[in-house]
């Protein structure tokens, strides 16, 4: 046989995946992350007497159905940029990534099967904090759909590209997990956890639009409320995608 | 030929790691890379390997260019790197089942894990293995997927005496498969039970190429034998021996540095003239000696003077 003919099987891509599974049962902190901090915190503010009351300065809207897509952007955030770069980067700084640039299973496979077991909990951790906010706490499914379900996709495309572009800068583990850690906070700020969006000052709803996060979770709020995501947030995320993951296409780094 | 590297260049600022290197290796061969640390061995391998761009010279490991044929390279080489590590909490047994989904037609990975005394590991926890169980680990996915050249750079660092023999005979066997090998090593020892040609390398630069037995004889002159006569004899007795070069007087003793049948050459020829040979001792001098007055420094000195 030609070597050059040669293809490397695709069951390695599905092995790939199945070992990022494994160890992410064995290393559960996604999973705490990524699932049980989001319905843990919906369940809280649901249980907060009022919270399911429609209010005058939220627009008519209940505090709990405003803080929904902020959790929702919780779950896609901490696989995307908080998970998927911290494994990344152990990989990368153990020699892990090099290893397998010598095998001709393409080391891409391996960011590929990362982003696919992330997803895979996103998805999860989306429709149990969907069924736990509607079952439990009477939450009102989105009134427009499809822009409810283009604001998801275009959230997790953006974070994931902003996840991507940590592991490709970032030198090491400790940056990667600092860089993170920061984001975090500062995102689900402006994401408006602690102060919804609708009663932010001016200039800080200016930020939240602009970034994002906050673009994320105010057309995940407009659709919930019927209104097709707007277009500036459209664009923010779809340029977030476009420039994040430029730079991490740019930058990555296999060893 | 399996692989051959012609005129390698490789520059990191203003230091040349490899500088000017050509060899070649042929097919069911085992090629040694000797030289201190620091010497552009991994550097070289690297190169060859696809992990890096040489900056000057052309490779071709059977027939395929490492830097444009990175897919087809890998499914036909096996390589062992010096540190890489896997997650922790991998099991030995699934890292070798990830490694051999890799490959079409893979080794039994059941057999590889028992050849490299590792069949009891299987179910363990990749952190939990010693440095030395690591090193076997990678010395087996490196040949999990039955490559036609096999790369190995440094693979029995930090491997005990007992292991370090198992795996000479595992690699031996693959050798007698027709499996051509590029061994790395500061090992000479090593270098001298395994490989058919060996490249000594110093600073960037081969200094040496040839079998083990040839790069000894050529560097150290030969064979030496020591012994002490039972009565005097004249000189040329002996050195008009074809297989003697040079005969020595060390107080009563004699030493005959030379090539071929030495020993019984002497002995025949003294035999014949009623002389005995007493105290006869050969002197083999070792890859580490041709070493030396090669680049005129221990293998440990180089060490050292790295550590500075």
């Amino acid at each position: 046989m030609n070597p050059s003919t040669i293809k490397t099987p695709r069951a390695a891509f599905k092995k790939l995946v199945l070992n990022e599974f494994r160890l992410m049962k064995r290393v559960p902190i996604g999973l705490v992350l990524g699932l049980g901090l989001p319905v843990m915190l919906l369940i809280i503010f649901g249980l907060i007497p009022d919270t399911g009351q429609a209010s005058k300065d939220l627009g008519g809207q209940s505090y709990f159905a405003v803080t929904f897509p902020v959790l929702l952007s919780l779950v896609i955030m901490s696989q995307s940029v908080m998970m998927l770069p911290r494994v990344l980067v152990a990989y990368r700084e153990t020699g892990f990534l090099r290893r397998l640039s010598t095998t001709p299973a393409p080391p891409a496979w391996l960011l590929a099967a990362q982003v696919v077991v992330n997803l895979v909990v996103i998805v999860i951790g989306s429709v149990l904090l969907t069924a736990v906010g509607m079952l439990a706490f009477h939450l009102n499914a989105p009134k427009d759909w499809l822009g409810f379900l283009v604001a998801i996709i275009l959230a997790a495309a953006s974070m994931f590209a902003v996840g991507l572009c940590i592991a490709a800068t970032a030198p090491n583990n400790g940056v990667a997990q600092a860089l993170g850690g920061i984001l975090f906070f500062v995102l689900l700020f402006f994401g408006g956890l602690w102060l919804p969006r609708p009663l932010m000052p001016k200039v800080l709803l200016d930020v939240s639009n602009w970034i994002p996060f906050g673009a994320a979770v105010g057309a995940m709020q407009n659709a919930m409320q019927g209104a097709f995501p707007t277009a500036q947030s459209l664009v923010c995320l779809v340029a977030s995608v476009v420039i994040f993951g430029y730079l991490a296409v740019r930058y990555f780094r296999w060893e | 030929m399996a692989v051959s590297v012609s005129h390698l260049k490789k520059v990191y600022g203003k230091a040349r790691v490899v500088d000017d290197i050509s060899f070649s290796v042929n097919e069911g061969e085992i090629f040694g890379i000797l030289g201190p640390n620091g010497a552009g061995k991994t550097t070289t391998v690297e190169c060859i390997t696809g992990l890096r761009r040489p900056d000057a010279g052309t490779i071709a490991i059977l027939g395929l260019n490492p830097q444009t044929d990175r897919e087809a390279l890998h499914a036909v080489v096996g390589v062992q790197l010096q540190s890489s590590t896997f997650p922790d909490k991998l099991k030995v047994g699934e890292i070798l089942d990830l490694y051999r989904s890799f490959y079409h037609n893979p080794a039994n990975p059941k057999e590889l894990a028992h050849g490299l005394g590792l069949s009891e590991k299987l179910n363990s926890y990749y952190k939990t293995l010693s440095g030395g169980q690591k090193q076997r680990l990678s010395v087996a996915l490196s040949l999990i997927g039955q490559p036609r050249v096999a790369v190995l750079d440094e693979m029995t660092t930090g491997l005990d005496p007992q292991a370090r023999l198992d795996v000479w005979e595992l690699l031996e066997k693959i050798r007698d498969r027709g499996t051509t090998i590029i061994l790395v090593t500061h090992f000479m020892e090593e270098a001298q039970r395994l490989c058919d040609k060996v490249a000594l390398i110093d600073k960037g630069r081969i200094m040496a190429l040839d079998s083990p037995q040839g790069l000894i004889d050529e560097v150290t002159g030969g064979k030496q034998v020591r012994f002490t006569p039972s009565k005097p004899f004249e000189d040329t007795l002996l050195t008009k021996l074809p297989e003697v070069k040079t005969l020595e007087h060390q107080g009563r003793h004699i030493r005959i540095v030379g090539s071929g049948q030495l020993v019984n050459a002497i002995i025949l020829t003294l035999a014949k003239h009623d002389i005995e040979a007493v105290d006869v001792q050969m002197e083999q001098a070792t890859l580490e000696d041709a070493f030396v007055k090669l680049t005129g420094r221990h293998l440990h000195q180089v060490a050292e003077d790295q550590a500075k």
